[in-house]
């Protein structure tokens, strides 16, 4: 199965003097199982992309195919519970979303909305509490008395605890420590390998370079690329036009002038075998 | 998201816009009494002329207007047919009853209808051209004189302008809790009473907490920047009289005299 957008746009506050273009003309088709990375600037388009995914915003024109299932203009906003449990979002600081009593009933808030059993939705939200790296010792603590990461954690926890076979995620690692960073970063590259799609809307090239196999760029509510990541950093001079980073690795690479690479190196493993290459020269 | 319609302010720059927010609201509030002054047909036709060239100066769509008469229309016209069927005097067209329609009622009606209408699109046109703020602003200036009675009109107006600078802030986090809640399965628009009376649980958490958040965050950032209670300070946005506002006071003058020399003694 596949994601495919035909020719999608969404305006904001239509007929208001407000109306502003939020995506324009949109189409791409993505495999489905793939860890796909969506990048662009502050009110490119990403967020308003992303929430098309699940339909709590729906095309103003266009067609998206999802899960499945079809979403059009003149979808209703009813019945939508079942596109939501295949199709997740994360948003940006989702920690803000927690209110049960304890972290536990938060996990499993999710799944018993999704129809899990109260059984059934409290052995997932075990099995994700440690999944996600907490300790078991907080499941029973009030979810507001924990530390930011961990919160963080708990709310990453309640939405994959109902395990979406698509899960967005808005800068999941936004403010989190190098290391805590890391370990998220596994967590959904590892669901990705266990057969899930995961797309990431994130401003980290180093992300984009370590873990996508597909990346889409949006410039100012437009689809300005859909390339590989080997593919999208390779031209220097269309990164700079687009005022888009490169990840640290090509840029040490290309500081190193007198050593030649065969392929820009893209992540740390590969410059280190470049470097490698050129001093056995 | 951020730039969402706070209050009714609708963005433009046309002559209404550059006027003093002082003088908009003072004369909106005047203008509510002097529609009084109108008492036949031609002091009635001034002040609707008056009043249709002041809301074809700010220049915006006729729809915005509308929709500030929109949600009070059926009271206009409930007050309009009360008049109708219960006035007296007059020459009589048809009684039933204790409802009658007279010509008193007839006119009296029209009037009503006029008044009403007239009153909320004055209001509209300040409404519409002036940030919330703005109008925050001119209020603590208008309150003023209630200083020297020990009214704390700072504080007041510390808390007016706190509270209008949330409104959009508040509005974005509501809505993006409930975008995460629906993506984790909650459902606010579904179910009956008790069930959406439950569902809003997930929301209101999330959301007092947010606000309380913010609310710390803001008064440690206020006091981090020397901020004393009932200490003089300067002002960030300067109001300044300008000409348009000698035209606008000028216009509102005219409309005065034209409604005492033409209104029935």
């Amino acid at each position: 199965m596949s994601i495919k957008f035909e020719k999608v746009s969404y305006t904001y506050f239509p007929g208001s003097p407000l109306e502003k273009k939020g995506l324009d003309n949109v189409s791409f088709k993505i495999k489905e199982g793939q860890f796909i990375a969506i990048i662009g600037h502050t009110g490119s388009g990403k967020s308003t992309l992303m929430q098309h995914f699940n339909a709590l915003l729906k095309p103003s024109k266009g067609r998206i195919e999802i899960a499945g299932q079809t979403i059009l203009p003149t979808t209703s906003n009813k019945n939508l519970k079942e596109l939501r449990k295949h199709v997740s979002l994360v948003f940006q600081f989702p920690e803000a979303q927690l209110f049960e009593n304890t972290v536990l009933d938060d996990i499993a808030f999710g799944p018993k909305n999704f129809g899990y059993s109260e059984q059934k939705a409290k052995e997932k939200a075990w099995t994700w509490l440690t999944r996600v790296g907490l300790p078991k010792s907080v499941a029973n603590r009030s979810p507001f008395d924990l530390s930011g990461g961990q919160m963080r954690q708990v709310a990453i926890a309640g939405v994959m605890a109902y395990e979406p076979d698509i899960l967005c995620l808005d800068e999941p690692a936004a403010g989190l420590d190098p290391r805590a960073r890391k370990q998220m970063m596994g967590l959904f590259s590892k669901y990705q390998q266990e057969g899930h799609t995961v797309i990431l809307v994130t401003h980290n090239m180093d992300d984009v370079a370590n873990y996508a196999n597909d990346v889409l760029v949006m410039e100012s509510g437009k689809l300005i690329k859909h390339a590989r990541p080997a593919e999208v950093f390779k031209d220097r001079s269309w990164l700079k036009e687009h005022y888009i980073e490169e990840p640290k690795a090509s840029l040490f690479a290309s500081k190193l002038t007198n050593f030649t690479f065969s392929n820009t190196p893209l992540t740390i493993k590969e410059l280190v075998k470049g470097i490698e290459n050129n001093l056995k020269e | 998201m951020s730039k969402i319609l706070i209050g009714r302010y609708v963005p433009g720059n046309s002559l209404v816009y550059k006027m003093d927010p002082r003088g908009k609201l003072l004369v909106t509030i005047l203008f509510i009494f002097i529609i009084f002054l109108a008492n036949n047909w031609v002091t009635y036709a001034i002040i609707t002329i008056f009043s249709f060239l002041a809301v074809a100066a700010t220049k915006l769509k006729a729809k915005v207007f509308w929709d500030g008469v929109k949600p009070l229309i059926w009271l206009i016209l409930f007050t309009s047919v009360l008049q109708l069927f219960f006035t007296t005097g007059g020459q009589i067209y048809w009684n039933w009853i204790i409802f009658t329609i007279s010509s008193y009622g007839i006119t009296n009606a029209i009037y009503i209808f006029i008044r009403f209408t007239l009153i909320i699109l004055i209001s509209t046109v300040m409404t519409v051209t002036t940030m919330p703020l703005e109008i925050a602003d001119a209020m603590e200036w208008i309150l003023t004189p209630l200083k020297y009675v020990k009214v704390p009109i700072d504080k007041i107006a510390l808390v007016m302008s706190i509270a209008l600078r949330f409104v959009p802030t508040l509005f974005d986090e509501t809505l993006k809790i409930m975008n995460a809640q629906r993506s984790r399965g909650a459902d606010f628009n579904n179910g009956g009473l008790i069930k959406r009376a439950k569902a809003i649980t997930p929301l209101l958490v999330p959301l007092f907490i947010n606000s309380l958040e913010t609310a710390v965050d803001l008064s440690t950032a206020m006091e981090s920047r020397g901020y004393r209670d009932g200490a003089n300070r300067t002002r960030y946005r300067i109001l300044k009289w300008s000409k348009y506002d000698l035209y606008e006071l000028a216009y509102f003058i005219i409309l005065v005299l034209l409604l005492l020399v033409f209104r029935t003694k």
